[in-house]
C-alpha cells in the first residue's frame, strides 16, 4: 500500500517539471477502482471451483474449455470499448458501463446455482472487463507525460495486483470464519464491485490531464488512424511473442508435475507470483521510463524465457518454483502496463484507446491462441519438451523481435 | 454535482456498502454456528467402544449441526440405528478393520488438502498434502495402501481447465508417485499419450489394484500392478471403479447425457464374463464412488436437492429392475468395515 503514500497524488498541471517522480491524481484513482474491482472479481475466481464441487456437487469436467470461448468474446468486446472511448470521447463512461456490467454480473451470481447460468454471470464479468480496459488506460495515458508513463502505468498495475492477491486471501479468511460461506463471499464481491462503480462515477474526472481538448469531440474514428507504421510493427511483434507466451496456469502445473516443492504449495503458486509482480511494477515502469518501453518489453520476454528455463531446469524444486515465479512476475511487470504505455504514444491522441485496445487484443487473442497450441503440445511430447520446443523458438524470436522495436520508442517521443 | 457533493454521496455509499456487507456477514456467521450448535437431528449411540469395533459402516456425517463433517459409525446390522462419532473430521473416509484415510480441506488464510492415515481406534499416523480437491480415497483391503484422488485446478477459471491427480501411498509411509507415471497399455498396446488422466483407485490385495483411465475422450478399465508399475487395459467407458468383497464384479458409474449435462448411473461389470449391467432403476444423477455393502449391494451418497451440503447414503440391489432404498440418512462417503 505504500505506493499510494510514496506516490503522493500532485496536481499536474502541464507546467510541472519532467523531473518529479508523481504520478497524476487520475492514475491514482483509477488504480483503487482496479484495486477493489479485483478484489471483487478473484475473491469469486478464487473460490469458484470448491464451490462447484463442494456445494453445488458438480463434476469438473470441461469446465475450463467453455471458457476460451468467452475469452473470445471478451478480446472482441475490448476493441469495441477503445472504438466507443475514441468515438464518443468519453472514455470514463465507457470504462463505467464496464465496470457496471460486472457489478450487475454480480447481482445475478447471488441467484444462480447451476453451471450453465453461472458460465453465463461470469461472461458477462468478463465482457465487463473487455469493454472498460482499453478506455481505462487511454485515461492514464492521457493524464500523464510521456517521460513518466511507465512509472503511472507501474503504480495503476501495482494497486490492481495488490487487489488481486488480496482478494482469494480475502475469500479464504471469510470461509475460515464461516465454513459454508459461499454466499458471503458473493455479497463482500458484490459489495466491493459497487465501491469500484461507485469510486469512479463520482470523484474520477472524465477528461483528466495534460490534453485539454478545446471541446468534446464526438468524432469518427478512422482505423486508417489507428493503424499507424509503428503500432502496426508492434502489433506484430507482440503477436508473435505472445504466441510463444506460454500461460502462468501450464508454469504451475509444469512445476506440479515435477512433484515436491510445488506439489505442496500449488494452491498457493500464483501468489507469490502477484507479490513479485505488485513489488516490481513501479520500478520497473521507472525503467520503461528510463530506458525505453519497447527495451523493457522485450527485456520482460527474455525474463519469461529465463522463467521456462527455471521450470525446466534440474533444480531442486523450490529453487525451480521461486525462480519460475519471481521471473513470472517480473514478465508482468514489464510487459503488461508498457505495452499499453507504448501504444498509446504510437496513434495520434483522437484514436488512443483505440491503439491501446488494438495492442491488448492481438496480445490477449495471440495467448489464448497458444494456449490452446500449447495444450496440444503438451499432450504430446509432454511438460518438459514443450516447454524446451518454445522456449527455444522465443530465443530465436528475441533478437528480431528487439531489432524489429529498436526505433518504436523514439517512434512513440515523436507521436506526441 | 460539485466536488463536495461527490465526495459525499462517495462516502454515503461506502458507509451502505460496508454496513450492509458486514450485518451479511455477521448474520451468517451467527446462524452458522447456531446451527453448527445444535444437537444432530439424528439419534446418537452412546459413546462406547463397540461402536468402533464390530462390523460397521464408517462415513462422514452430513448434518448440518455440531457434529457437522465428523467421521461416524453404525453398525453393519444396524445402519439405520443410532451413530456413533469420532472426532475426526473429513471430507473423503476410507476405513478398513486396521486402517483409515482421510481427505481433508485445511481451511485457512490459504486453503490446502491433505491426506491424514490413522489406525484404527483414530491416532493418527501421518499427515501429507495433497495438490487438490479431495475427490476420492480408498485404502487396500489389509490397510498397508492409500489410494487418493485431487481434483487440480489452475489458480483462478481463467487458467487451465481441471485435471486430477491420482497417487497411491504405503500407509505410515512413501508415496509410490502418481499413477500416470505408471506404464500403460490400453487393448494390449503399450501407449504414452499425456492427456491421460487416472482416478478411482479400488484395491484387490495391496499390490493389484483398478482404476480409471481417461484418454482421448474415452474411459477404460485398467488393472494396476503396484510393484511393477504398470496399467492395464480390461475394459472401456468405466468410471469410478469399485471391486466386490468376492472380486468378480466391478461397481462404476456408468456416463451418459441428459438435458446436455454429464448424467452418471450406477452399473456393474462381471469381471469373468464382461457382461455389464445398468442399475436404471436409480434416475438420480450418482457422482459417486460406490461401495459394496455386500455382494449384492451397492452403496453411494446422493446430495440434497434443497440443502446444499446435506446427502444421504443410499442402497440399491445389483438385481437390474431394483430401486434405490434410503440405508443412512445425513451421511456421505460410506465405507464397509467387515
Amino acid at each position: 500500500m505504500y505506493i499510494t503514500l510514496s506516490d503522493r497524488p500532485t496536481p499536474v498541471d502541464g507546467s510541472s517539471p519532467g523531473r518529479r517522480r508523481s504520478v497524476a491524481p487520475v492514475v491514482v484513482m483509477l488504480g483503487l477502482v482496479s484495486l477493489v474491482t479485483d478484489i471483487s472479481s478473484e475473491s469469486v475466481a478464487a473460490i469458484l471451483p470448491l464451490y462447484l464441487t463442494g456445494v453445488l456437487g458438480l463434476s469438473t469436467i470441461s469446465y475450463g474449455f467453455i471458457d476460451a470461448l468467452y475469452q473470445g468474446v471478451s478480446a472482441l468486446v475490448r476493441i469495441g470499448g477503445g472504438w466507443a472511448a475514441d468515438r464518443g470521447g468519453h472514455p470514463k463512461w465507457v470504462a463505467f458501463v464496464g465496470y457496471g456490467l460486472s457489478a450487475v454480473a454480480r447481482v445475478f451470481l447471488l441467484f444462480t446455482t447451476g453451471l450453465a447460468a453461472i458460465s453465463a454471470v461470469i461472461s458477462a464479468d468478463r465482457i465487463g472487463k473487455g469493454l472498460r480496459t482499453a478506455p481505462r488506460d487511454a485515461m492514464i495515458s492521457a493524464a500523464t507525460p510521456p517521460e513518466r508513463l511507465g512509472t503511472a502505468f507501474g503504480v495503476h498495475r501495482t494497486l490492481d495486483t495488490i487487489g488481486a492477491t488480496i482478494g482469494p486471501l480475502l475469500a479464504f479468511l471469510i470461509l475460515w470464519w464461516i465454513p459454508d460461506g459461499y454466499l458471503t463471499v458473493m455479497v463482500v464481491s458484490l459489495g466491493f464491485a459497487v465501491l469500484g462503480v461507485a469510486l469512479l462515477g463520482l470523484l474520477v474526472p472524465d477528461r483528466p490531464g495534460l490534453e485539454r481538448a478545446p471541446e468534446v469531440r464526438a468524432a469518427p474514428v478512422r482505423w486508417r488512424d489507428v493503424l499507424q507504421p509503428g503500432l502496426l510493427r508492434l502489433l506484430v511483434v507482440a503477436g508473435a511473442l505472445g504466441l510463444l507466451t506460454v500461460g502462468d496456469g501450464f508454469l504451475y502445473l509444469a512445476l506440479l508435475d515435477r512433484g515436491g516443492f510445488a506439489a505442496h504449495w500449488f494452491p498457493l503458486l500464483y501468489v507469490g507470483t502477484n507479490i513479485a509482480y505488485l513489488s516490481l511494477a513501479v520500478p520497473v515502469g521507472r525503467l520503461a521510463d528510463r530506458v525505453g518501453k519497447a527495451r523493457v518489453f522485450i527485456g520482460g520476454h527474455v525474463a519469461l524465457l529465463l522463467s521456462y528455463v527455471a521450470v525446466v531446469a534440474s533444480w531442486a524444486p523450490s529453487v525451480s518454483a521461486v525462480a519460475a515465479l519471481l521471473l513470472l512476475g517480473t514478465f508482468y511487470a514489464a510487459t503488461d502496463g508498457v505495452i499499453a504505455a507504448l501504444a498509446g504514444r504510437l496513434v495520434p491522441e483522437s484514436v488512443r484507446a483505440s491503439g491501446i485496445a488494438s495492442a491488448q487484443t492481438v496480445v490477449a487473442v495471440a495467448r489464448m491462441l497458444s494456449s490452446a497450441a500449447f495444450g496440444v503440445l503438451w499432450f504430446a511430447v509432454g511438460p518438459r519438451a514443450a516447454l524446451v520446443a518454445v522456449g527455444v523458438v522465443l530465443l530465436i524470436a528475441l533478437p528480431v523481435a528487439a531489432h524489429a522495436t529498436l526505433r518504436l520508442d523514439r517512434t512513440a517521443a515523436g507521436a506526441r | 454535482m460539485s466536488q463536495r457533493a461527490r465526495i459525499v454521496a462517495f462516502a454515503a455509499v461506502t458507509f451502505v456498502v460496508v454496513a450492509t456487507t458486514t450485518a451479511y456477514a455477521v448474520g451468517a456467521a451467527t446462524s452458522y454456528r447456531e446451527r453448527h450448535e445444535a444437537s444432530p437431528s439424528v439419534e446418537v449411540a452412546d459413546p462406547g467402544p463397540e461402536a468402533a469395533t464390530g462390523p460397521r459402516i464408517v462415513f462422514r456425517h452430513t448434518g448440518v449441526d455440531g457434529e457437522y463433517g465428523l467421521v461416524a459409525t453404525v453398525p453393519l446390522d444396524d445402519p439405520g440405528g443410532p451413530r456413533s462419532f469420532t472426532d475426526v473430521a473429513c471430507d473423503r473416509v476410507d476405513a478398513t478393520a486396521t486402517a483409515a484415510s482421510c481427505l481433508r480441506i485445511e481451511r485457512g488464510v490459504v486453503t490446502a488438502y491433505s491426506l491424514t492415515e490413522y489406525t484404527s481406534d483414530w491416532t493418527k499416523l501421518q499427515q501429507v498434502a495433497v495438490p487438490g480437491i479431495p475427490s476420492r480415497t480408498r485404502l487396500s483391503p489389509d490397510g498397508t495402501e492409500v489410494a487418493t484422488t485431487t481434483f487440480v485446478s489452475g489458480h483462478t477459471y481463467m487458467q487451465v481447465g481441471f485435471s486430477t491427480a491420482t497417487e497411491i501411498r504405503d500407509v505410515g509411509g512413501d508415496g509410490h508417485g502418481n499413477l500416470e507415471k505408471f506404464d500403460l497399455v490400453i487393448h494390449g498396446r503399450s501407449v504414452e499419450p499425456r492427456d491421460r488422466n487416472i482416478w478411482g483407485v479400488t484395491f484387490a490385495d495391496d499390490d493389484t489394484f483398478y482404476a480409471t483411465v481417461g484418454t482421448g475422450g474415452e474411459t477404460y478399465l485398467v488393472k494396476g500392478d503396484l510393484a511393477a508399475r504398470t496399467l492395464t487395459s480390461v475394459a472401456d467407458h468405466v468410471e469410478c471403479p469399485s471391486l466386490s468383497p468376492d472380486g468378480t464384479r466391478i461397481g462404476f458409474k456408468q456416463q451418459s447425457e441428459r438435458d446436455g449435462r454429464t448424467w452418471w448411473t450406477p452399473a456393474v461389470l462381471d469381471l469373468a464374463t464382461g457382461d455389464r449391467t445398468v442399475l436404471a432403476g436409480e434416475t438420480r444423477n450418482v457422482d459417486d464412488q460406490v461401495e459394496w455393502l455386500d455382494d449384492d449391494t451397492l452403496l453411494y451418497g446422493v446430495p440434497r436437492d434443497d440443502e446444499p451440503g446435506v446427502s444421504d447414503v443410499w442402497e440399491l440391489d445389483t438385481r437390474p429392475a431394483a430401486k434405490p432404498a434410503l440405508l443412512i440418512e445425513q451421511a456421505s462417503s460410506p465405507a464397509v468395515v467387515r
